[in-house]
């Protein structure tokens, strides 16, 4: 057959036309196709988890102090989902992200799997897995060799919090130990403790009854960015009744200030100005509580003492904060002042609250009297809407400690913070002050043993450089951290705890004023690392050192001095899992006070007023220092809190910072906020890299332009750039602690700083 | 799953979301990943390739200080009914590998990854970015394999996912109410994780064509709006708002132009 051009053509066109009308029938193409797409997605490393039977645990989530209750949702015993409890009356089944995703801390990256051993030089990330004996031995050794030569008292224990038995246990080990060193974190309850211990004479946990208060006046407060317990406070938010108002006060249009009814844009620091304009308003117009202040207040009128001296009550006092004044401070509207102030005092249930952002910094005392003596002229104390400080239930009952010589020697020694010493009498905890101290001493460090359990100094605490110089000088560091943060990664031994889904533990919380909750955080899984439960550590280590120390811890391990101490009620708490302590008093019962009137103490009589010299008890505003040549540095930084971000003891996990919006953070660079206008006037746009300095540090970041921000003030969030845990949160972004330093209250010696000068360039 | 049941009529679950009590804190975000695997890589923040089934985007008024309001959306698939509402959103209509469908018992969009190639024709129809590719394949560090929920199938690289309304807890629920006899679901047995997961309750789930349900009530409301509502996609998400301009925000809207005042144009076939 001749095969020509034309024919060529024909036929192979008909070829491929044939062909492919031919595979188009046939399945095979489409067959294989399939085949290939399944082959694909059978590759081994997509997993399959393994399907079973689903139960539920309840428990406590204690991932911060709220103590919210969580119901876990496991199958075949396998923990794989957290949601709210909806029965638990502190968050009625409202839960943050970071409760949310907490089994990403129960089997994630950053947990430390067996005890350590440090290997390298301090920091660096060398370890030796070493046994649970060894670990403990060691530490033993340290402590009772400081204990024989006489320095029980330089053995330090940081803790998170001192409510709940395991922060007790620590305690008791240390006064049968030898040490008054126990040391809080700080947060804003120091302070708001601190001018409740003042004006009450009561010594407490704060409480703010905002369940049944219909006017909450936010001095900056971050109650939907972290404040108090997230839980409670988001569901208490879902629940609000077109009548509650909340009125929020703050330089920055945080979340909080845009859900508010009302936004007050304020300059930063100037809070108390305002209080006390408010307050001056409120009594100029006679809208107080007359009731209140005339038979349950000290120190609202001018009064004598026993030497004959006059002193200026509070109304007297207040007559300087005119609204003008008060307008020209605050840089708010002095109309805008006095119906704030009508407003506030015409509500039949107002309250008025501080601790700014999540709270992590006390503030001034100043400010706290301040609020609440807000509080008092509207007679909002000790009653439903109101606030008030609740004592710690005894419900631990503790058997007496009998110690040696050695450990009353010890715990007669001065606290090495300055707490409750002439300087700082009414303070407890000055964790603040501790670096400055150790940096200070020319000669043998005055901590030798630094124990360090549910806190992460080298992380939280203000000019992270200078912490971690005065760390060097402690010559022994532990961590009972089950995650490898910053504090941990810089310690001698890790001897892990449980993480909080595998450890024993009651948690008391509050549900508002009159109801205390005592909730029992389960174990939903066995532990799944060789990890130990920090109370059994500290009963082991106690059991070692022999002796009164031994004597003092009886039980074998933590759930049976739990069981013990808790007596009856370890039933019901085991049952129901939690116990509720009514604590309702009724007016005027409500009304007797422990102070030195025996009233509310407009005028603190207890307060510190050596310092500065001779000045008044009475809550007054001097601008809060604020550190920085204003000539090199002509910004102003604050940080601001969003519950996106864990900025305390735990990190965010990785769910959590997946949430993270790009205008937060961009590939490993935080991005800080600043106004338009003063962007244009340093050549700064949306996205571009700058140089942010302060006098403490520089970082790099990028600029997100933000109108919600007052000009001039540059804001960075809190809970970024970490050096520690791993790649889903390290080296990104800046922590704020790095760019600021703490500003000593003269009164109190409470960390008062909320901001730092600084300056961008670009680069 | 084109049959429809002759003898009662067919469930539309859909959404409402009260922009007025989203604070933004993320909890639907988290909820929703643990809930249905979603994967997390170590940088997140482009969010192009950032897996989510919902996202909360962040508006302003661009007032300047201090007249300056915020306002959160979150943003789960809208499981749109598309055009004449008979089923045809967008996505489902240029699916080739049929991956994407829409089941007339419930008015859910499915996602079917061992159909889907990985053409991303579906991402580029969606208005509303709701579908997300899988660059890589996912990892889970250390032992975080162990939380992975069973009901629902991690993915693969190479496929496209999407919030499915949480069809896994719908199928559940059903499967639970046939052992009981019973052949409706009561409203909270079949609820989103987002929604669950909501602590300020913003996030209403229900059959839209339930008088009985929340959602049925809700999405009348004055305050209520949907996003892009003249592209007629006909979403299954609701938003309410007492805010003018975060309304504006929901659509492209000229300056002479009122939304909820604007006559729908667009004819209805069939």
């Amino acid at each position: 057959m001749k095969i020509d051009r034309r024919s060529f053509l024909s036929y192979t066109t008909a070829a491929v036309l044939g062909g492919t009308a031919g595979s188009m029938l046939t399945p095979a193409p489409w067959k294989l196709i399939d085949d290939a797409a399944i082959w694909t997605q059978n590759w081994p490393w997509t997993p399959v988890p393994e399907d079973g039977e689903v139960t539920y645990k309840k428990s406590v989530c204690t991932l911060c102090p709220g103590g919210c209750g969580i119901t876990v949702r496991l199958v075949n015993g396998r923990p794989i989902k957290i949601e709210g409890s909806k029965e638990y009356p502190v968050n009625k089944g409202s839960l943050c992200p970071m409760g949310i995703s907490g089994l990403q801390y129960l089997y994630g990256p950053s947990r430390v799997t067996s005890p350590l051993k440090r290997e390298g030089k301090r920091g660096e990330g060398k370890w030796k897995k070493v046994s649970w004996d060894e670990a403990l031995a060691a530490v033993t050794k340290k402590l009772s060799e400081l204990r024989a030569t006489g320095r029980s008292q330089s053995v330090v224990c940081l803790t998170g919090s001192d409510r709940g038995t395991i922060p007790n246990l620590i305690d008791r080990f240390l006064t049968v130990y030898g040490s008054p060193n126990f040391i809080r974190s700080s947060t804003a309850q120091d302070a708001i403790e601190q001018a409740i211990y003042l004006t009450q004479g009561k010594q407490g946990t704060p409480i703010f009854d905002i369940e049944n208060a219909n006017f909450i006046l936010s001095f900056g407060s971050g109650i939907l960015d972290g404040w108090g317990s997230p839980g409670r406070l988001f569901n208490l938010y879902g629940g609000l009744k077109p009548t509650k108002t909340i009125i929020q006060i703050e330089p920055r249009l945080s979340d909080t200030a845009a859900m508010a009814n009302q936004w007050v844009g304020i300059n930063p620091g100037t809070e108390t100005a305002l209080a006390l304009g408010l307050a001056h308003v409120i009594i100029k117009k006679s809208l107080y509580d007359k009731n209140f202040v005339e038979n349950f207040a000290f120190g609202f009128d001018d009064w004598t003492d026993e030497d004959g001296k006059t002193h200026d009550g509070f109304s007297t006092m207040v007559k300087n904060f005119t609204p003008e004044k008060v307008a020209q401070i605050t840089g708010i509207d002095k109309t805008e002042i006095v119906s704030l102030a009508r407003n506030f005092a015409r509500a039949s249930k107002p309250i008025a609250i501080n601790g700014r952002g999540q709270g992590d910094v006390p503030g001034s005392i100043d400010e706290s009297l301040a609020v609440q003596s807000l509080n008092a002229l509207v007679g909002n104390i000790n009653k439903p809407g109101g606030i008030s400080a609740i004592p710690d239930s005894n419900y631990a009952k503790w058997p007496e400690v009998t110690i040696d010589e050695v450990a009353s020697k010890g715990r007669q020694q001065p606290r090495i913070d300055g707490a409750g010493s002439e300087q700082f009498p009414n303070t407890r905890f000055l964790l603040n002050r501790l670096p400055e101290i150790l940096n200070k001493t020319k000669d043998e460090s005055p901590v030798q043993a630094l124990l360090v359990t549910a806190a992460n100094p080298l992380y939280t605490l203000p000019d992270t450089a200078s912490t971690k110089k005065a760390f060097d000088r402690i010559p022994f560091i532990v961590s009972f951290s089950p995650y490898m943060d910053e504090t941990a990664a810089y310690a001698d031994y890790i001897l892990p705890n449980h993480s909080y889904l595998e450890r024993l533990q009651e948690v008391p919380t509050d549900a508002g004023i009159s109801r205390q909750v005592i909730g029992l955080a389960k174990p939903v899984v066995q532990p799944i690392y060789d990890t130990k439960h920090v109370g059994d550590s500290f009963i082991l280590i106690a059991k070692a050192l022999g002796g009164f120390i031994s004597n003092a811890f009886p039980w074998n391990n933590y759930e049976g001095f739990l069981k013990e101490t808790l007596k009856d009620q370890w039933r019901e708490l085991n049952r129901k899992g939690m116990i509720e302590i009514e604590n309702n008093t009724p007016e005027p019962l409500a009304y007797t006070f422990n102070t030195v009137s025996g009233k509310f103490e407009f005028y603190p009589t207890a307060r510190n007023t050596a310092q500065p010299k001779n000045r008044s008890a009475l809550p007054s505003y001097t601008p809060v220092p604020i550190e920085g040549d204003i000539q090199r540095f002509q910004l102003v930084l604050i940080p601001y809190d969003t519950i996106r971000l864990a900025s305390n003891n735990i990190a965010n996990s990785p769910f959590m910072t997946k949430t993270i919006d790009d205008t937060v953070l961009k590939k490993q660079t935080g991005m800080v906020e600043i106004n338009p206008t003063t962007a244009r006037g340093l050549g700064l746009k949306e996205g571009s890299t700058a140089l942010l300095t302060t006098p403490k540090g520089k970082a790099t970041v990028k600029i997100h332009l933000f109108e919600g921000i007052m000009p001039g003030l540059i804001a960075i969030p809190k809970g970024l750039g970490h050096t520690a845990y791993n790649k889903f949160l390290a080296n990104k972004g800046t922590n704020f602690n790095d760019l600021i330093g703490p500003i000593e209250d003269p009164g109190s010696g409470l960390d008062m700083a909320w901001g730092i000068r600084a300056k961008l360039i670009r680069i | 799953m084109k049959e429809k049941n002759d003898y009662k009529q067919a469930k539309r679950y859909g959404m409402v979301i009260d922009l007025d009590k989203c604070t933004g804190c993320g909890a639907c975000m988290v909820g929703c990943y643990s809930e249905n695997n979603v994967p997390f890589k170590a940088d997140e923040t482009n969010k192009l390739d950032s897996i989510n089934w919902i996202r909360i985007f962040k508006i302003t008024n661009d007032k300047p200080y201090p007249e300056t309001e915020t306002c959160y959306i979150p943003m789960p698939c809208m499981q749109c009914d598309g055009v004449g509402k008979h089923g045809h959103p967008p996505c489902v209509s240029v699916c080739p590998a049929v991956a994407t469908d829409y089941d007339y018992d419930t008015g859910i969009i499915s996602q079917i990854y061992t159909r889907c190639f990985g053409c991303r024709y579906c991402m580029a129809a969606c208005p509303y970015h709701a579908r997300k590719f899988n660059w890589w394949d996912p990892v889970w560090p250390a032992d975080m394999e162990k939380y992975l929920n069973p009901k629902v199938s991690p993915r693969m690289r190479g496929v496209v996912e999407k919030c499915s309304f949480c069809f896994h807890r719908y199928q559940q629920a059903r499967d639970k109410a046939y052992l009981e006899k019973r052949e409706e679901l009561a409203e909270n047995e079949y609820q989103t994780a987002c929604a669950e997961a909501c602590p300020t309750g913003a996030i209403t789930f229900g059959d839209l064509n339930n008088k009985n349900h929340a959602v049925y009530k809700l999405k009348n409301s004055p305050k209520a709006f949907r996003l892009l509502e003249r592209l007629n996609t006909n979403p299954k998400v609701y938003y309410l708002t007492s805010k003018k301009w975060v309304r504006r925000a929901g659509d492209n809207y000229l300056t002479h132009e009122e939304p909820g005042k604007i006559k729908n144009n667009m004819k209805e076939h069939h």
